[in-house]
């Protein structure tokens, strides 16, 4: 199954058989005071050397989320995605936790978006589906709802297939639903990333939809975190994740996944990873 | 004579089989329930989070030994008849706000309150303003805890905080937040609460602080 987002000149194409498109994560204040304070300030710099950044480092997709507490969100993701749309060509992953922003953001963007996110809370259901039907845009469905995050892979599975079966109520088809299995940090539960990886096994093989995973989660609480991140975005890979929202710019990061894509076949007489690892050297 | 190095290192390296046992023959040998757990176990925990803001340690090690210091306050407590480290601190009452499932760090921060002495009442994740109000109230906490992971929570922090401040317990209970959508500017200016943590670790000093226990 193949999920396309597109820009105004740029069209992105998520699947089994493409290598793994890194969807980069930089654009989100969470944890990052720099950010949040330009941010806060409506100062969009930061936000244009961060796609950048991303871009060049191999980020297909650009999230952006602009989340700082009391700002106006809905305002201030209209700034970013302007911001970041005036200096990339990469398609957005527009990503908040307040449908008005959702909406706003969709509003003013050119092309096709994937949102972020939905889940199976039925206020979720309710806000967000209709917005991405409305807009034609593909979403992001992480498997957790009224209950909670679920820490197995049954009721994943079902969170997943639940919202598959609404989103195509409101006529949004399986493959502009990327599920988000959501990896947990094995700091505090130790088999959490095992049930991630069963969980991406078991959407990818029960449901056939893309996926993707927040990578940096796992790691929370850990040392050596570059480290960790790295073995489970390619463990991730082999599972069924297609697309990654991780940080592009860490090269442990990239290199695990063009490794990953280079052992799943996915990259032909390995140019990618020969590609990206020339730019690298000749760089330094 | 029992071996309280031995019971404190124990805890620090988070042995819960062992603890038990440690604790038991202190108390064999006539030490007080109190005098094992606040001259020495809850030494072991500050240790512990001094640790862990150091970066000795890490998140896995600072829970086995917050467990560990539980499973050594499990052979105290019919004895006291309490909970938790015998909850000598008094009452906070934690809870995830409204609209945000999220329960790791706010577990966290419980398992460390308990194992440094203040007994918590978990009111679990999704908690509206007034169960916080009538749950304080009930247990007569000195202290309210909020954990928010979500921006979209920003506006029940608010209410939250701003419903115990008007209702009866005003001026009787303190109120803390964190979680990662949280700034310490949105906290104490906006929702005017009296303290912000960053960690568990903060969690418990702040808790200390604002209750005046330094």
């Amino acid at each position: 199954m193949q999920t396309v987002i597109w820009s105004e000149k740029k069209r992105v194409v998520i699947g089994p058989d493409q290598p793994v498109v890194i969807i980069g994560e930089r654009i989100n204040p969470t944890g990052r005071r720099r950010l949040a304070a330009a941010l806060e300030a409506g100062d969009m710099a930061l936000v244009r050397d961060e796609a950048l950044r991303q871009v060049r480092a191999g980020a297909q997709v650009l999230d952006v989320n602009v989340g700082v507490s009391g700002i106006d969100e809905p305002a201030t993701l209209i700034l970013a995605v302007k911001a970041v749309s005036q200096v990339t060509e990469a398609p957005l992953c527009l990503d908040s936790a307040s449908p008005k922003a959702l909406e706003a953001a969709l509003g003013a963007y050119t092309g096709k978006a994937l949102v972020n996110s939905v889940n199976g809370e039925e206020a979720k259901l309710k806000e967000v589906l209709p917005l991405v039907a409305r807009y034609k845009a593909a979403v992001v469905a992480l498997t957790m709802d009224d209950q909670g995050i679920p820490r197995d892979v049954p009721t994943r599975l079902a969170i997943a297939e639940r919202i598959l079966n609404e989103a195509a109520k409101l006529g949004i088809p399986a493959e502009d639903v990327v599920v988000d299995p959501l990896a947990m940090s094995v700091a505090a539960d130790d088999q959490a990333g095992l049930a991630a990886l069963q969980a991406l096994r078991a959407i990818r093989d029960g449901l056939g939809v893309n996926q993707t995973v927040g990578a940096s989660n796992v790691s929370f609480g850990l040392p050596d975190r570059t480290a960790v991140n790295a073995v489970f975005l390619s463990m991730a890979a082999l599972c069924g994740c297609t697309c990654p929202i991780t940080d592009p710019t860490v090269w442990e990061l990239r290199r695990a996944l063009l490794v990953a894509d280079l052992m799943l076949g996915r990259d032909e007489f390995a140019m990618q990873f020969i590609g990206a690892f020339r730019e690298r050297s000749e760089q330094a | 004579m029992a071996d309280l190095i031995a019971l404190q290192e124990a805890i620090i390296k988070g042995k819960r089989n062992d603890v038990p046992g440690l604790v038991q023959a202190a108390l064999d040998e006539g030490m007080s329930p109190q005098t094992i757990i606040n001259e020495h176990m809850i030494l072991a925990m500050k240790e512990v989070g001094q640790r862990f803001e150091q970066k000795k340690i890490f998140v896995p090690e600072m829970m086995i030994a917050a467990r560990a210091m539980q499973a050594g306050l499990e052979v105290i407590k019919p004895l006291i008849g309490q909970g938790g480290a015998g909850g000598g601190l008094g009452t906070v009452v934690m809870g995830t706000v409204f609209g945000d499932l999220h329960d790791i760090g706010k577990n966290l921060v419980i398992l460390m309150l308990e194992s440094s002495g203040f007994k918590v009442v978990n009111l679990g994740e999704n908690v509206p303003a007034a169960k916080f109000v009538e749950a304080a109230r009930e247990h007569q906490a000195k202290l309210v805890g909020l954990s928010s992971l979500l921006t979209t929570g920003d506006p029940y922090v608010k209410a939250t905080v701003a419903a115990l401040k008007e209702s009866d317990l005003s001026g009787k209970v303190k109120v803390m937040c964190g979680g990662a959508a949280l700034t310490p500017r949105f906290v104490l200016e906006e929702c005017q609460a009296d303290g912000y943590a960053p960690d568990a670790v903060a969690a418990v000093r702040l808790a200390k602080d604002l209750l005046g226990f330094a």
